[in-house]
């Protein structure tokens, strides 16, 4: 399985830089996760390096197209003020 | 010790020309003084003549701010973390290049983001390198959060990046957790005060290698009320122990539209007063910066200017530029730069009674250290305090700072209230030209317009008005007020 990026993604390359696989590439509209190379970190980290550093809430997602980091996660915002 | 006399409200000394300026700096070793002679965010004589500019190479980060949004791009907007257009090494190269030569005062290059320098380090020093190659006279410096500093100091040092700027917002951690919500730190997402503690730990370690090694080092601390504002005075005396030349304590931005936790959970920023009396507070114990415009990381030009549209990417590939003519050119305006410096500096003494209270004087200008601007055009005022004991100047407040959003922008009503509201405790405001009804709005406020100062330097008009104020009765001395 693979993780992937939503159009959330602001292309600040965070994820780009910490992946242990080379698996993200800068892409239009927004970087995208390669399928065949991403292993979800599996044997290298015990956390998803670009979900552990991405700072945009619901840019990614695990590779059962669950969002790792839901809205009010990172920034402590409450949602309903989220946009 | 020189050191004591900084920021005291009967600092600076007695003429025009030294005012503020000498004061701030003349507490440095004479090494320092040096350095910073023409860096215009460390001098606030050189911000008057040299430019700098910020290329935006570094978008990632590595940390989560509590008044920052990633999310964020404007080009209307001016403060940090904010730009337009991300810059590969040889882009910003190239523009670089281009900015050398058309705006030859460029002393400056820095890398401020809009993410974190070093979380970017390979982009980052690709660009220092190319700058040392090919533009060898431009000065180098970085802007960082300090959470990889301390990996990355033998490289700074070997580039002759030759001043950092280290954003501390605590030494305490139970501070920390309320502005960081997390970091990134060896392969995890780390929260709360445990976050906190790693970044204030790498901070200050970070901070002191740089100092052993000879690099200055300026602190920039975001004033934020009912969090860190009462702290800050402990960070000013935690840094200066450890040999920071500079500390700047900038207010905080906050508005809900710009989408942070501050901003949305209605996390206020300092009034100027409140800026200004936590800045002479912290003054009694270090250098403070009271010029600082808190830039965006691709702002181009004077300080209080951005000239970033005239050298989009677009643009830059469209220009021919000989560097090595850009060079002898940047050289030549430099030499003129010192040798109008060296004659300005005649000193002329302050002629009051010595029981006259102090003033608030506010003052238009667009750079050169002249009264130059029309009221009506101020993006900002430069405040001066004037006293017996000289004119120092106190720093810019910011008019867009306060825009309330695009709606009420362009209402010409509105901008004079914002105006008026900047210029709170202000007694007196000294533009090229002030209309007829600003004029009136500002007589009613009880500031006293002054257009007959037009294109005269800032600080000797400044004494001149005061003096004038003083002549007139209209400063007779009020003990309580001093230092309110």
């Amino acid at each position: 399985m693979a993780y992937s990026i939503t159009e959330k993604c602001v292309n600040c390359f965070a994820c780009e830089l910490v992946c242990p696989s080379r698996a993200i590439t800068e892409a239009k509209p927004v970087f995208v996760i390669s399928a065949a190379k991403c292993t979800e970190c599996n044997g290298a980290f015990a956390d998803p390096q670009c979900a552990s550093i991405c700072p945009v809430e619901g840019a990614i997602l695990d590779g059962s197209g669950v969002v790792v980091n839901p809205p009010g996660s990172l920034t402590g915002i409450p949602t309903p003020l989220a946009s | 010790m020189e050191l004591s006399v900084l920021g005291q409200q009967a600092s600076g000394c007695s003429n025009t020309s030294c005012g503020s300026t000498a004061a701030q700096t003349s507490a440095l070793p004479e090494a320092v003084r040096a350095k910073v002679h023409n860096h215009p965010c460390y001098s606030e004589e050189a911000h008057h003549y040299y430019a700098r500019m910020h290329v935006a190479v570094a978008p990632a980060c590595n940390i989560q701010c509590n008044y920052c949004n990633r999310k964020y791009d404007c080009a209307n907007e001016s403060r940090p973390g904010v730009v337009s257009e991300l810059l590969t090494p040889e882009q910003a190269l190239a523009k670089v290049l281009a900015v050398g030569a058309h705006v030859p005062q460029m002393s400056v290059l820095g890398v401020a983001g809009p993410g974190d320098p070093l979380a970017n380090p390979e982009r980052t020093f690709a660009t220092f390198r190319y700058i040392a190659t090919h533009a060898p006279d431009i000065k180098l410096c970085l802007s960082t959060n300090g959470l990889t500093l301390p990996e990355h100091v033998e490289e700074i040092v070997a580039l002759k990046v030759d001043h950092v700027t280290i954003t501390i917002n605590c030494v305490d951690p139970e501070v920390g957790a309320k502005i960081y919500p997390w970091i990134f730190w060896k392969h995890q997402r780390v929260r709360g005060r445990k976050a906190a503690e790693i970044l204030i730990r790498q901070q200050q370690k970070g901070l002191e290698m740089l100092v052993e090694r000879g690099v200055l080092v300026k602190v920039n601390s975001v004033m934020i009320p009912g969090v860190n504002d009462a702290h800050l005075q402990e960070v000013s005396r935690t840094v200066k122990a450890k040999g920071a030349f500079l500390h700047n304590v900038m207010p905080l931005i906050s508005a809900p539209e710009h989408g942070t936790f501050f901003g949305l959970t209605g996390q206020r920023g300092p009034t100027p007063l409140e800026l200004q009396a936590l800045q002479d507070a912290c003054g009694g114990d270090m250098n403070m910066m009271r010029h600082c415009r808190q830039c965006r990381a691709d702002a181009v030009g004077l300080l209080g200017e951005d000239r970033g549209q005239e050298f989009t990417m677009d643009k830059v590939v469209t220009m021919e530029i000989d560097a090595v003519a850009a060079q002898a050119k940047r050289a030549a305006i430099a030499s003129a730069i010192e040798a109008h410096r060296a004659a300005s500096a005649t000193p002329v003494e302050m002629d009051v009674p010595v029981a006259t209270r102090p003033i608030l004087v506010a003052v238009t200008s667009s750079g050169g250290g002249v009264i130059n601007q029309h009221f009506g055009h101020a993006k900002e005022f430069l405040v001066y305090e004037a006293s017996p004991a000289g004119v120092r100047f106190l720093g810019p407040r910011k008019v867009d700072a306060y825009c309330t959003g695009s709606a009420s922008c362009d209402e010409e009503e509105d901008k004079m209230d914002l105006a008026l509201r900047v210029l709170e405790g202000c007694e007196a405001v000294l533009s090229a030209k002030i209309g007829f009804a600003p004029w009136e709005k500002l007589e009613a406020a009880g500031i006293t317009p002054n257009g007959a100062h037009a294109w005269e330097p800032i600080e000797a008009a400044v004494q001149e008005v005061y003096q004038d104020m003083a002549l007139s009765g209209k400063l007779a001395p009020v003990p309580l007020r001093v230092g309110a």
